[in-house]
């Protein structure tokens, strides 16, 4: 379904400040492949995701979904294989509009923006479907600004946007890290339903190593731009933190090293 | 004496009027896409001048009017071409259509003005007709809006709306901004090309230095209609009314000061300097008198609850 195949990434080259982020990664993921991403800071996750979603083009390699190259598709064509959500909760919303027409606007990811109304009354009462199913009371709130909403509601919000119009793969990046503890496992268990209801393909990164292991059918860890831990099925199911901390060390010669990760153990 | 300055009222409403369309125009840039669009100093005139040369020429004014908002329309495209294709940023952008649209508007116009009087030739405003015209501009304002209204409710439009407001959600969602910003210039340029011929026709003639400053009378005109009218206007058309509005009450007290005596040469000084303030006011709101700054995760928590009370 994703096919990975030796990308690499210099930011700055040719400069002091040159950083090789990725460095000839690899990866492959089966269709309804649900992996999660743990490595160290600047480790290159973030940037694997950025090189998928096609935020500037790798140096090196190709990527290809569903055996479509996308390696030199501009972002914006790209989309509609895709559903992102952020860090940053405000990242994946727009503010000043309100409920129903960010949703709308996902739900036409792709597609070509025309003169017909921006959002029916038909997919309004769709939304308060999906809203309801969110269980954060925003149902009746579908004509309010987005920004108006907690963090946590946007995140939820920019997931079941991120899930309309079925995409071929979802991208999470740390969607949770911005929350507190309380609403970040809600976001979390909203991930997980959504996820498997619509099937839906999916990395995820978090620094979180407790729900690196609990979420997902699949576990990479990354170092230095590449993959250097993979664990998939019952091995995956059977893992600890210690195991994966003992895995890191042996795989990458260092100890792991994330303040935030460290922290969350 | 207060009768006399009752008597310049109409007019001052009717360029009001004619300057708050072209307000519309900066609105959708400044406030829609969240660029500043420096080309309408520029496009009004050309506008102006399209107009009045094809009148002049015998052509049919609406004919006259409609070519201005597509001369207006491409001074947009070029502006959101240099930014776009050639990475300029937009104020950069702006001003050098500007300078470009100083030398295309002296060669539409084959000199520095050119004369319109409403007598001569058959124009739909007029200064000496102040009621036809009132009726002309109202009608005017009323079809822009509506349209306006229209398509910022259609997926297209939502999607230029998006773009001004997180352009990364948008390219998130596969709209490609770089489109729809041009699109955004291009929409907001032909409304201000519009104004400039209406002003033309109204003031009887076209002049190279009639668009000297318009952002600034724009910005104004957007920013007293938000201010006034903030409270009201919650629905998209009744904000672009204040829009409008704010245009009105801006030549109210140009031709209230200018009434009082006050020298005309501070005039432009004098709107910067306001507007100056007025954008500065939100900025201070926010450095002096906001409290601590809420972060999304103590703002979720509080909302949680909120919400299991
Ligand atoms: N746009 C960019 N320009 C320059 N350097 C960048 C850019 N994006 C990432 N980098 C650098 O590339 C390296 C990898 O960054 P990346 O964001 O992928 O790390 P990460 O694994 O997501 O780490 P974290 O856990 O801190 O989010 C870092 O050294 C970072 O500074
Ligand atoms: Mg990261």
């Amino acid at each position: 379904m994703l096919e990975i195949k030796n990308i690499s990434k210099t930011f700055n080259p040719g400069t002091v400040n040159a950083k090789t982020a990725l460095n000839g990664l690899n990866l492959t993921l089966e269709d309804g492949d649900f992996v999660t991403v743990i490595g160290g800071n600047g480790a290159g996750k973030s940037t694997m995701l950025n090189a998928i979603a096609g935020c500037w083009k790798v140096d090196e390699g190709s990527i290809l979904i569903d055996g479509i190259n996308i390696t030199h598709m501009p972002e914006y064509k790209r989309a509609k294989f895709l559903g992102r959500v952020f860090q940053d909760p405000m990242m994946g919303t727009a503010a000043d509009m309100q409920i129903d027409e960010n949703l709308a606007i996902a739900a036409r990811r792709g597609k070509h923006h025309t003169f017909k109304w921006g959002v029916s009354s038909k997919e309004r009462a769709e939304y308060r479907e999906l809203l309801k199913q969110l269980d954060l009371g925003l149902e009746n709130r579908l004509t309010s600004k987005v920004g108006l909403l907690s963090g946590g509601q946007r995140q939820a919000v920019t997931l079941l946007m991120a899930s309309l119009n079925q995409p071929k793969l979802l991208l999470l990046d740390e969607h949770t890290a911005a929350l507190d503890p309380k609403t970040a496992a809600k976001v979390l268990e909203i991930t997980d339903r959504i996820v498997n209801e619509n099937k839906l393909t999916t990395i995820m990164i978090t620094h979180n190593m407790r729900d690196a292991i609990k979420h997902g059918n699949r576990l990479i860890m990354m170092h230095e731009g590449r993959v250097i831990v993979d664990v998939k099925g019952e091995d995956k199911k059977k893992l600890t933190v210690e195991d994966l901390l003992g895995m890191f060390t042996k795989a990458s010669g260092s100890e792991f090293a994330s303040d935030r990760a460290m922290l969350s153990k | 004496m207060f009768l006399n300055w009752l008597a310049t009222l109409p007019g001052a409403i009717a360029q009001g009027i004619i300057w708050g369309i072209m307000a519309v125009g900066v609105y959708i840039t400044y406030k829609i896409l969240d660029i500043a669009d420096l080309t309408v100093d520029g496009s009004i005139c050309t506008g102006a001048a399209v107009c009045a040369v094809m009148v002049t020429s015998g052509v049919n004014v609406w004919v006259a009017m409609i070519c201005a908002v597509l001369a207006g329309m491409l001074t947009g495209l070029a502006t959101g071409l240099l930014h776009t294709l050639m990475g300029i940023p937009p104020i950069l952008a702006g001003i050098l259509t500007q300078l470009i649209l100083w030398s295309v508007n002296l060669k539409i116009m084959g000199k520095a003005n050119i004369a319109l009087p409403s007598r001569q030739f058959d124009v739909i405003l007029a200064q000496l007709n102040i009621k036809q015209s009132l009726i002309w501009l109202v009608v005017f304002v009323a079809v822009i809006v509506a349209l306006l209204y229209f398509f910022f409710g259609t997926e297209l439009g939502m999607s230029l709306r998006s773009t001004g407001n997180n352009i990364h959600m948008s390219q998130a969602q596969g709209i490609n901004i770089n489109f729809t910003k041009v699109l955004g210039l291009v929409i907001s340029n032909g409304i201000v090309a519009l104004s400039g011929a209406l002003l033309a026709q109204y003031q009887g003639f076209s002049d190279i230095n009639m668009g000297r400053g318009a952002i600034v009378i724009g910005l104004a005109a957007v920013i007293i209609g938000e201010t006034l009218f903030s409270k009201i206007a919650r629905n998209f058309a009744v904000r672009l009314l204040a829009v409008v509005a704010g245009g009105i009450i801006y030549f109210f007290v140009y031709q209230t000061v200018i009434f009082l005596g006050l020298d005309t040469d501070l005039l432009k000084m004098l709107s910067a300097v306001v507007v100056a303030i007025f954008l500065a006011v939100p900025y201070w709101k926010k450095k002096y008198f906001t409290k601590v700054k809420i972060k999304p995760t103590t703002e979720s928590k509080s909302e949680e609850v909120k919400e299991n009370a």
